[in-house]
């Protein structure tokens, strides 16, 4: 996260830098640990086609509990769903779905959300006023009311999803990056650069978006926590992306009504979803922690 | 102090006539579409032309648009096509339904998270900081649909002591109603709670808490007396905006617990394609949501000491 937001600027410095806020983060165990459970789910997302898994969509045995011997002679660590499948594999391959689906869709809300913020923020005026009031007019929607009329208007697809969680989220980091900016705008070096003649554009991809890092770090961080969990509730609500592919929302809304003899096919994928949710919110925690003391 | 709420009041009838014409836009600019649905996909060209001339779609795009603001305003929403019958019939009760939901979770939440801030935030740093401070990360990061797996599991299948769905057929059930409210109040009350806890460190460290304790007076006085009020002004507004994004979160627990609520409407109706009642429920939570900014404005000028009007 802090280093694929940095690493902007490739210089050796810049590397440097990098390793040296990483290695910042142990001041604090909580960060510390925050960052592992992310790491876990990441680093078996990564590995998921390399690992030792069942297909994740193949009919097996179906209401295996867990740790039961398979027919061909393996182990379901994690038991079979309803339909036979093996729980284990389906929620490996469900983290590769939402850990790609949260990060491409909260980058791209902050890619719009900054962009919208720095221009409110430095160019002031009607750019200011027009941006803002767009802002106001989203963020007086509720979020899942967003959510409701963009994907069941256009479809349930990842583009989709991408698009609802934009809308949703990009107003709320403009009013962040619009209010650090205000207050950036007005140091030394951006009157220098004014003075050096720089664009206007230079200034505020330049000057004033790298400087403004620190919170939104932070705020990142909560935000791929709060779409990880978005994506996943979308899911849970029949809006998420289409089946078969495995998804930890959809696998609770489907053995949701079974829980009264095979409780683990829903507790399963609810516990991963806690956990990398959890995950997001301490390193935040943690970096803010550390932020604070400087 | 009028005036101020005047103009937050034109501001939020501005934004409703903003957003109610956007909904417009969407939902019913491609009138065919309109046709389609109400009279299903099987209905011939010529049958949704007849259909849209004997409902006046055959006006101007803004005539429209004006009438069905002003039909929503006198509670005609229009005809549910899924329930069959007039979607304000189905939505008041399902509204009360969600009130009565939200309304316990308030009850619970509130007083909860106000006391677990202020625990905290008296002391920042300590083990009771700490030890609050850590429950609330946690717990704000299971979200509803999780946490009602885990509970149900708990108390339904393996206890045995609570239903697992609260459809309420033989009348109000408090022993149906527990696990939606409780789920809500897990999810919901870490926020408030970090809320209040930062406004409290924030108020413990100022000056006039400094000299009210070097006055002499007795800890228990300043924190009842010179700290609270200060430090409850921001948790206010945080909890009224929550009315905003609890509406995700009511979705969930009346879907995972098939409770009959407003949520539950709105989504089966976007399932479902039922237009007039996805019209219906959207306008019904924007409004919700914006009235609430416009009270929490109001409320945090009068509750502020700093802010006079004369």
């Amino acid at each position: 996260m802090t280093a694929e937001i940095q690493s902007n600027d490739t210089s050796p410095s810049a590397i440097a830098k990098i390793f040296k806020s990483l290695g910042l983060l142990r001041e604090s165990p909580i960060a510390i640990f925050g960052l592992s459970l992310i790491l876990f789910w990441v680093i078996l997302a990564i590995l998921a086609p390399i690992l030792p898994l069942y297909d994740p969509n193949a009919p097996l045995e179906p209401f295996k509990m867990p740790l039961s011997d398979a027919r061909d002679g393996g182990l379901y660590w994690l038991g079979t769903d309803h339909k036979g499948r093996d729980i284990l594999s389906r929620v490996i391959f469900g983290a590769q779905q939402v850990l790609i689906w949260a990060t491409t869709a909260t980058a791209v809300a902050y890619i719009v959300g900054m962009l919208m913020g720095v221009v409110a923020g430095y160019l002031g005026g009607w750019w200011d006023e027009v941006i803002s009031f767009i802002s106001n007019v989203l963020l007086s929607f509720p979020v899942i009311v967003l959510y409701i009329i963009i994907i069941t208007y256009l479809g349930a697809t990842g583009f989709n999803i991408v698009l609802a969680v934009t809308f949703a989220s990009a107003p709320g980091i403009m009013r962040i990056v619009r209010g650090l900016v205000l207050d950036l705008r007005t140091r030394d070096y951006i009157f220098a650069a004014q003075t050096r003649g720089e664009s206007a554009m230079y200034i505020m991809l330049v000057e004033l978006l790298p400087n403004a890092r620190g919170p939104l770090i932070v705020d990142a961080c909560l935000r791929l926590g709060y779409t990880t969990i978005t994506i996943a509730m979308l899911g849970y609500l029949g809006l998420g992306l289409p089946p078969p592919d495995p998804d930890w929302g959809k696998m609770i809304a489907e053995t949701q009504p079974l829980g009264s003899f095979a409780g683990h096919m829903a507790v399963v994928p609810a516990a991963a979803i806690s956990s990398l949710v959890l995950g997001f919110n301490l390193l935040a925690d943690g970096l803010r922690e550390i932020s604070m003391k400087d | 102090m009028l005036i101020l709420a005047f103009r937050r009041f034109l501001s939020m009838a501005l934004i409703m006539v903003i957003v109610s014409f956007t909904l417009f836009a969407i939902f019913e600019s491609d009138k065919l579409a309109v046709a389609g649905k109400v009279l299903g996909p099987y209905s011939s060209n010529e049958q949704r032309e007849l259909w849209l001339e004997n409902n006046g779609y055959n006006e101007p795009f803004l005539e429209r648009y004006v009438s069905w603001v002003g039909n929503a305003l006198t509670g005609d929403f229009g005809y549910s096509i899924q329930y069959k019958s007039p979607v304000a019939d189905v939505l008041w009760p399902r509204l009360g339904n969600t009130a009565i939901l939200a309304g316990l979770y308030m009850l619970f939440m509130i007083p909860l998270s106000l006391t677990l801030g202020v625990i905290a935030g008296m002391k920042e740093g300590s083990i009771q900081d700490r030890v609050v401070s850590v429950g609330s990360v946690l717990t704000t990061s299971v979200p509803e649909f999780a946490s009602a797996t885990f509970f149900s599991a708990i108390f339904v299948f393996w206890l045995g002591w609570l239903p697992g769905t609260s459809a309420m057929t033989s009348g109000f059930s408090w022993a149906e109603i527990f696990l939606p409210v409780f789920v809500l109040v897990m999810y919901g009350f870490g926020y408030t709670t970090r809320m209040t806890r930062a406004s409290m460190a924030e108020v413990m460290t100022s000056h006039y808490i400094r000299t009210a304790v070097l006055k002499g007076i007795p800890y228990r006085r300043v924190i009842m007396k010179h700290a609270l009020r200060n430090a409850l002004i921001a948790p206010f507004t945080v909890i009224i905006l929550q009315l905003n994004w609890l509406l995700s979160g009511v979705i969930v627990v009346e879907v995972f617990f098939a409770y009959k609520g407003f949520g539950k409407l709105l989504l089966d109706a976007a399932l479902f394609g039922d237009i007039f009642v996805i019209e219906a429920c959207t306008l019904v939570a924007v409004f919700v949501a914006v009235f609430s900014q416009f009270i929490s404005d109001i409320g945090y000028t009068l509750l502020n000491p700093r802010i006079r009007f004369t």
